[in-house]
């Protein structure tokens, strides 16, 4: 029997196996191993960012500043490891703390102030890019052989494909995180809170705690999705994953989270990036299509899955009444 | 009238508006000279108003959503749409330089900016979706649209009428000056003139409530959000005729935000509730001076975020009791953290 | 002789400008089903949230088991063995019926959550204390709310729960729920459990508890037997009235009599599920009809429908003018119909607004947003109301929610009275407002009647409804039971009613 809660997350890649045989028929050279490994090359940092966002919009709140933390993040990495001649090893770790404790200021302010998460998350936006700024307003470059050597190294898979180090880091982070979102208290002590506060903190578990950590593992995942950016873009700079907020949103919700909180899944979310990317490689595989159908689309597919979302929870309500 | 002067609501803008402005002076003794050239005023202070219009336009429509207790994250996006649709109109004409082309396009942009604010006031009133989810639609898709009607070029227009509304003077002053003035006054007039002030602050502070009382809440919500998209169109023709072109991906970047802002700094609570325009004008205005300002002083302009970051965080704290409350008592009741949990829900 | 596993001694509670509890005591003993009774304002939701740590207490102890504790939230209250189900269900409905069960404690095994294991408890708990077979792997808004309040009770119980306490567990449950949920206490019972009880209705009372603890006023009335205490007994006490004292009063109405005129509004068999049973009312012009009743018998869901503000699952509501139904607020007022709620603060004030403004709001709804009031008109309102109604501070710019609970609502009278109502629904009009003011709104009333306007009035205090009513509607548990004429109106009668029995 097909459990009723699976269903969103069956849409949603019922959508991306639609969409990607849809590419495959449509267009040679579509259907290989390597384009969808592409798919995992390009979006790992998206990934690593979405599957925070996950959490955070779980709790039911939302994080606008993950993509001025990775941009900070590649900053950081590069000033310090191309200018102040700091080790990879050392600025790595650096970076990750600095992301976690970035969340962890913002989830702190949200619980104790009670101000809205969009507006605490909208002024670490602010900082984050400010400060990235403030380090330079110019590329900086990173030619660290560490971090060139991970850029470029490809690991071979059967049939002539390969994947790069970042998909490994992302897959990785995917998997940690549905252990975590499923299997310790803290995730579900997370699904409680965006099911509903009240009962949450009358059911006694620990609300304040976990809010703040939600916030905090949004910014290590930004920070971590920073540091797969750098190495993907081998560089720093403050206009780096521009409006990525956005996109990620998009893909958590494509994925099945509800907005409201409460309900999701981090492998819905990863197959909510995927369906990004599908669509951006079938936008560049067109040809004639240009770049912008991808924001037309994803908003599109937004609206489709917001409604969606909307009339389940109609639904809900008047089953319960 | 009544109360101490500092406890008006204008009165902590205008005294960081007064800073940022007295900063200057002292930072640059000409900032406030004002020189006539070609019959037109020139100064920094002229150049404030004329480049933050688009921005008080924006804030303006923003207010009366924010009062509602909903909120516009796609008027951006609006801005951007608005623009593409009167440079293409405008770039498809014959004659150039025909004031009917001219009046054909920002008539085609403002109806696309009025079917804009409908699709978002529908999405919160009808399907009642979260205002904050119904209108990141729109933000998404409709940079998305923007470049769509721009094909991604940027549209550039050589059309004397059309660079009048952004680039154009009347009576010395710039023409945008006006447009700001005449919405403003009509959004006043609307507001405090008529009952959909009252009606706007009811819903906004009570909703329940003011169902109750008899007032039909969906139509208010629609009516501001419809105007919220129309001014957000305005500003986007203010914006692309100053520079005589249309850029799909980059006009009105941030306007969602810098607008919430203005708004929240103007004294305008994001809760919903009692709104200020004036409040919000000065806001817009204090954005607008600390840009110019920055980039005054040779800082590189990027820096403004850190500053705005600072400013919305302390404005929030401001407006949240809690913080108030934690401030007064001192974490006096720390042992019942549920207590004060309850009297909120209460 | 018993030892009482829970013992609350002199507990007194305030809150910035009342004393919600002063000096009450209050104990329970093992196996036992103690019921908790009192009107609005008695106390106790407060002495229920004192006992669970979510207030902090001002003086007085509590005993668990001879220990002394002193319990400062949620969380300490389940670890000292009391457990709370509430009438909203406090759970998690997107978890699953097995999560909610033990969510917080969940079996680990090197940091990992034991999913079978716990759905297996779950399931294990709910057969054999619940007798309740379920599928505990679906979400828990897969359940109706009867089953929900059950999860809700095996929670409490997996904590090993000494004290239950189930505060209104009844209210939106169905006749078979209930006694679903009965056969339920009475297994936990025999097996030792003290319950806590709180309900509105009478019957069930009766039907499940041992002992009967009435508040009033924040202090103890007294705890009895129930065997020991008539029905009509209890109902007095929590009113604070003596049989004997039950003398007439003097009847303002009576002297008004001559201006009832023809049907302003009829009910007929209008019901909705879980709010009224189906009811026949009719008010006439110029009537001022009564309803009373304990607090959640029905009275405010009967006015609620009245209104349309909640829509009807049956029967009719006919308003004879117009021959036309109620489907809204607005259409209600468009018909003559105005309703003054008892929640003051979620129902009625609009927060950020002035008292002019708060005033005129129905009326300017009335007229739609292109014709506003003047400014000097609002302003002629704003003073003849303040004056006629006495509103204190008489300054119409003053935010409304900085007056006292008896000002706003004669604000909402003043916005109401303003509409010209043909019926105007008075919920509990006098509730919080000093002696004085109540009978200055009684008076009121009656000379609004006498001008023809017909009044639903609603109140807890039955003295009142006696006063002002031309006839009385009596409701208990939901269900329109008697409906006394201008000549049969008494207290004895109204009481035995409401006691039913």
């Amino acid at each position: 029997m097909l459990n009723r809660k699976f269903v969103p997350i069956l849409v949603t890649f019922g959508l991306l196996a639609a969409m990607f045989a849809a590419g495959s028929f449509r267009y040679t050279g579509f259907f290989s191993a390597q384009v969808l490994y592409n798919l995992l090359i390009d979006n790992s940092f998206l990934i690593i960012t979405a599957v925070g966002m996950t959490f955070v919009i779980i709790s039911g709140g939302i994080d606008l500043s993950v993509g001025s933390v990775i941009a900070l993040t590649t900053m950081l990495s590069a000033s310090l490891v191309e200018q102040q001649g700091w080790s990879p090893g050392v600025v790595i770790p650096l970076v990750l703390i600095i992301g976690a404790l970035f969340g962890t200021v913002m989830g702190a302010i949200i619980h104790y102030f009670k101000i809205q998460p969009f507006i605490v998350t909208l002024a670490g936006m602010f900082l984050a890019r400010g400060i990235c700024y403030i380090i330079s307003i110019n590329t900086i470059t990173v030619t660290n052989s560490f971090f060139t050597k991970v850029a470029q190294t490809k690991i071979s898979l059967p049939g002539g494909s390969f994947i790069s180090i970042n998909v490994i880091i992302a897959l990785a982070v995917v998997l940690a995180a549905i252990f975590l979102a499923h299997y310790t208290r803290f995730g579900r002590n997370v699904y409680a809170i965006g099911g509903s506060e009240q009962s949450a903190l009358l059911m006694g578990l620990p609300v304040a705690r976990t809010k703040i950590l939600v916030y905090t593992f949004s910014g290590f995942c930004s920070a971590l999705a920073g540091v797969v950016f750098t190495f993907y873009m081998l560089s720093g700079y403050g206009l780096h994953a521009m409006g990525l907020e956005l996109d990620t949103i998009a893909a958590v919700v494509i994925g099945g989270t509800l907005l409201t909180g409460g309900v999701g899944y981090v492998a819905g979310t990863f197959i909510g990036v995927l369906i990004q990317g599908v669509i951006q490689t079938i936008i560049s595989f067109e040809g004639t299509l240009s770049s912008w159908w991808t924001k037309i689309v994803i908003g599109l597919l937004l609206f489709v899955f917001i409604l969606f979302q909307r009339l389940l929870s109609d639904r809900r309500v008047t089953l319960k009444s | 009238m009544r109360g101490k002067l500092y406890q008006h609501y204008l009165f902590w803008p205008l005294v960081v508006l007064g800073t940022l402005l007295l900063f200057n002076l002292i930072y640059s003794p000409d900032f406030f000279s004002i020189v006539v050239r070609q019959g037109n005023l020139y100064g920094s202070l002229i150049d404030i108003l004329n480049f933050g219009a688009p921005l008080i336009l924006v804030s303006i429509g923003m207010t009366l959503v924010i009062a509602t207790g909903g909120i516009d994250l796609s008027v951006g996006s609006i801005v951007a749409i608005s623009g593409a649709m009167a440079c293409l109109s405008i770039s498809k004409g014959t004659d150039q330089n025909s004031l009917l082309l001219v009046l054909g396009a920002v008539g085609a942009s403002i109806v696309l900016s009025i079917i804009l604010g409908v699709w978002n006031g529908v999405l919160v009133t009808v399907t009642r979706i979260q205002p904050i989810i119904a209108t990141l639609i729109l933000m998404v898709a409709g940079r998305g649209i923007a470049q769509l009607i721009t094909s991604g070029q940027i549209i550039t227009v050589s059309n004397s009428n059309y660079e009048y509304i952004g680039a154009g003077s009347l009576a010395a002053l710039p023409f945008s000056i006006f447009i700001v003035a005449a919405v403003l006054l009509i959004a006043s007039l609307l507001t405090r003139r008529t009952a959909l002030g009252l009606f706007i602050e009811s819903v906004g502070s009570n909703s329940n409530a003011s169902r109750l009382a008899g007032l039909r809440s969906k139509t208010v919500i629609l009516t501001v959000y419809i105007f919220c998209g129309l001014c957000a169109g305005i500003a986007g023709l203010i914006l692309s005729s100053n520079v005589s072109s249309a850029d799909g991906n980059n006009a009105g970047l941030w306007y969602e935000l810098d607008a919430i802002l203005a708004v929240v700094i103007g004294g305008t609570s994001l809760n919903g509730g009692r709104f200020y325009l004036m409040g919000t004008v000065v806001g817009a205005l204090i954005i607008q001076t600390l840009t110019t300002t920055i980039y005054m002083i040779g800082v590189p302009p990027e820096i403004t975020l850190v500053v705005k970051a600072f400013v919305v965080l302390a404005v929030c704290l401001i407006q949240s009791e809690s913080f108030r409350k934690t401030l007064m008592t001192r974490w006096k009741k720390r042992n019942y953290p549920a207590e004060q949990e309850v009297t909120r829900h209460a | 002789m018993l030892v009482p596993i829970l013992e609350m001694t002199g507990i007194t509670k305030r809150f910035p400008g009342v004393k919600a509890l002063s000096n009450v005591d209050f104990r329970l003993f093992p196996g036992e089903v103690h019921a908790l009774m009192g009107e609005n304002g008695a106390g106790k939701s407060t002495l229920i949230k004192v006992l669970t740590g979510v207030y902090s207490i001002d003086e007085g102890s509590v005993m668990i088991e001879d220990q002394s504790v002193s319990i400062s939230g949620p969380l300490e209250a389940q670890k000292a063995g009391i457990s709370t189900v509430y009438q909203e269900v406090n759970l998690c409905p997107n978890l699953t019926v097995a999560e909610n069960i033990f969510i917080g404690r969940e079996p680990l095994k090197f940091g990992k959550i034991q999913w079978k294991k716990m759905n297996k408890d779950a399931d294990q708990l709910l057969r054999e204390r619940l007798n309740l077979s379920i599928d505990v792997t679906l979400p828990l808004h897969a359940y109706s709310v009867a089953i929900q309040q059950l999860i809700a009770i095996a929670r409490a119980l997996s904590i090993s729960a000494k004290v239950l306490i189930l505060d209104e567990p009844t209210s939106s449950l169905d006749q078979n729920e209930v006694q679903q949920l009965f056969s339920i206490m009475r297994k936990l019972k025999s097996e030792g459990l003290a319950i806590l009880f709180v309900t509105h209705f009478l019957d069930q009372v009766y039907e499940m508890s041992d002992r009967i603890t009435v508040l009033r006023n924040g202090e103890l009335e007294g705890e009895y037997l129930a065997a020991e205490l008539p029905k009509i007994e209890l109902v007095l006490k929590m009113i604070g009235k003596e049989l004997k004292l039950l003398e007439e009063l003097p009847k303002l109405s009576e002297e008004s009599k001559s201006s009832v005129g023809n049907t302003m509004i009829t009910a007929s068999e209008l019901g909705r599920k879980g709010a009224i049973k189906p009811f026949n009312l009719e008010i006439r012009k110029g009537e001022v009809v009564g309803l009373a009743g304990l607090l959640g018998s029905g009275r405010t869901e009967i006015a609620r429908l009245l209104f349309g503000v909640d829509r009807p699952d049956e029967g009719k509501l006919v308003v004879a003018e117009s021959g036309s139904t109620v489907k809204s607020p607005r259409q209600a007022i468009d018909q003559g119909i105005a309703f003054c709620s008892e929640n003051r603060k979620t129902e009625g004030i609009i927060d950020d607004l002035t008292v002019r403004e708060n005033i005129i709001l129905a009326l300017q709804a009335t007229r739609g947003w292109s014709r506003p009031l003047s400014r000097k008109k609002q302003d002629e309102i704003a003073d003849q109301y303040i004056k006629m109604l006495n509103i204190n501070p008489p300054n119409p710019e003053h935010l409304i929610k900085n007056l006292s609970g008896g000002n706003q609502q004669k604000v909402l009278l003043a916005r109401w009275l303003l509409t010209e109502p043909d019926l105007l629904i008075l919920d509990e009009p006098t509730r919080g407002i000093d002696i004085g003011a109540k009978a200055e709104i009684q008076k009121l009333v009656l000379s609004l009647a006498k001008q023809g306007m017909s009044v639903l009035f609603i109140s807890s205090e039955m003295e009142e409804v006696i006063r002002v009513s031309d006839r009385v509607a009596i409701l208990r548990d939901r269900t329109k039971v008697k409906e006394l004429g201008s000549g049969e109106i008494n207290q004895q009668q109204i009481m035995q009613a409401m006691a039913g029995g």
